[in-house]
């Protein structure tokens, strides 16, 4: 495991954050017709990652102080939308090294934050968010991963889920539970007891190198506690969740813009039986829904940016808009595409193909439409408790 | 009741739509929901000017209106303790 102490001062630190949005543009540019291969593979290769850690991108959010960039809500959710109009997996990489990060810099102590979130920022370390299981998905607090203190150091037994870059992860924010209940601990990927089982065919984000892990009496130091115990999931994997949803969102965002445009070049261009498909009334009613539901979903998470920068209040619960919102458009958009670029968006290596399976599997993570339903109406029972 | 637990009061009842007693334990009564505990630190920190830190969070300090008032007089007052780190705590049990 390379040494977080050692980590060299990454380059974001001299870079504005507005030119980082742009070299996430130029890198998305540069991939685009390798991400389909990536797809077919199931693997994002080790250089793309590299290259998305060596432009700045893994630090984009983080203070300066911390090896970040210190980009803005806004300039993080731009950037994210450039990764997630080429790659679902790059996009991931973003969102489960965030999650980390924003869980660290928020409930982390000091020497916690000293420790891992300049390594976090270069990507000298990549992090991988170990939460759900086989019965708990939506309802954490279900987990079942026990975090015992052994007198000298503290022992984590369970098995996780799901593991975005769980494949290669270096250290793992794992939701497990103490007596005191949930509980967050990082757990080094190359500690003893870890099998790392890779998942394989799987609907969507094929290249995001999924696993499922066991860990078998892996003994951590209790330095590696992050908060009190009792306070994972309400604090620690809830912060994590937070900034997860917004990535989540703008990665949507991004892949709704690719598929109209893929959706509107296909049909302007594309002529059957002597008319380009565009002349048909029925086709621009499809192109003309997707145009509004992209639209709708960039203004809603334009809007949870917003709040996340000024008023902190809301933002969670519009950043539940904004994923709920953006992850419906990808979905719908990209079915669209398929439908208006018929055989062509069915082919192996299409991009409306593979957002169309990659959307779905976005509705169902970082909060499902029904969880985000019951929230989002909550919020706004309580006006009427306001009065 | 200071004037600042009353609106940390205020803060709760509407945030769980029913009266919050002062001493009333609501996560204990099982009121709150999955956001709830990162709404109510952005509502502390945002409306009495503080920061709450990980070492402000032992898990008694944000049951009740009252323990959530005294915590920000306290660190109003700048008494709070500050500079362990949240890590290295047993656990407990």
């Amino acid at each position: 495991m390379p040494s977080a102490a050692s980590a060299t001062r990454p380059a974001t630190q001299d870079a504005p954050a507005a030119a980082l949005v742009d070299a996430a543009a130029e890198l998305a540019a540069a991939v685009r017709g390798e991400a389909g291969r990536w797809d077919e593979h199931g693997a994002l290769p080790d250089e793309a990652v590299r290259a998305v850690a060596a432009a700045g991108l893994l630090g984009l959010d983080l203070p300066a102080r911390h090896g970040g960039a210190g980009a803005t809500p806004a300039q993080l959710g731009e950037a994210v939308a450039h990764l997630g109009g080429v790659c679902g997996a790059l996009r991931a990489l973003l969102t489960v090294q965030g999650m980390t990060a924003a869980a660290l810099l928020r409930w982390g102590g000091e020497a916690q934050r000293a420790h891992w979130l300049p390594a976090l920022a270069s990507g000298d370390l990549l992090a991988g968010f170990a939460a759900t299981e086989r019965e708990a998905g939506s309802a954490l607090a279900e987990v079942g991963t026990r975090i015992e203190d052994d007198g000298e150091q503290v022992v984590v037994t369970g098995a996780k889920r799901w593991v975005t870059f769980g494949q290669s992860a270096d250290v793992f924010l794992v939701l497990g539970r103490t007596d005191a209940g949930p509980t967050a601990v990082l757990v080094e990927g190359d500690r003893p007891g870890i099998v790392r089982e890779p998942v394989t065919g799987q609907l969507g984000l094929r290249a995001a190198r999924i696993a499922h892990l066991t860990f078998d009496r892996v003994r951590v130091p209790r330095e590696n506690l992050v908060a009190p115990p009792g306070l994972g999931l309400t604090h620690t994997a809830a912060v994590a969740l937070d900034h997860g949803r917004f990535t989540v969102a703008w990665g949507c965002v991004g892949m709704a813009e690719a598929c109209l445009a893929d959706a509107a070049e296909h049909a302007a261009r594309r002529v059957q039986g002597g008319a380009p498909l565009a002349d048909h009334q029925l086709v621009r009613s499809l192109l003309a829904r997707s145009a509004v539901d992209a639209a709708g979903a960039r203004a809603l998470a334009e809007r949870a940016a917003e709040a996340r920068a000024g008023s902190p209040l809301g933002a969670a619960t519009e950043t539940v808009v904004a994923k709920y919102a953006a992850a419906g458009a990808a979905k719908a958009v990209a079915d669209r595409a398929v439908q208006v670029l018929g055989s062509a968006g069915c082919e192996p290596g299409s991009r409306a193909g593979r957002f169309y399976r990659d959307a779905k599997v976005l509705e169902i993570i970082e909060g499902s439409p029904q969880v985000a339903e019951l929230h989002i109406a909550e919020r706004l029972l309580r006006q009427g408790v306001r009065g | 009741m200071t004037d600042t637990a009353i609106e940390i009061r205020e803060f709760l009842t509407v945030a769980l739509r029913r009266p919050v007693a002062p001493d009333e334990d609501y996560f204990a009564l099982g009121l709150a929901d999955s956001l709830f505990a990162l709404e109510l630190v952005v509502f502390v920190e945002e409306r009495f000017d503080i920061r709450i830190e990980v070492d402000d969070l032992d898990l008694d300090s944000f049951r009740t209106a009252e323990r959530i008032a005294a915590l920000v007089e306290r660190k109003r007052a700048g008494l709070a303790t500050g500079g362990e780190t949240g890590a290295g705590r047993a656990v407990r049990g």
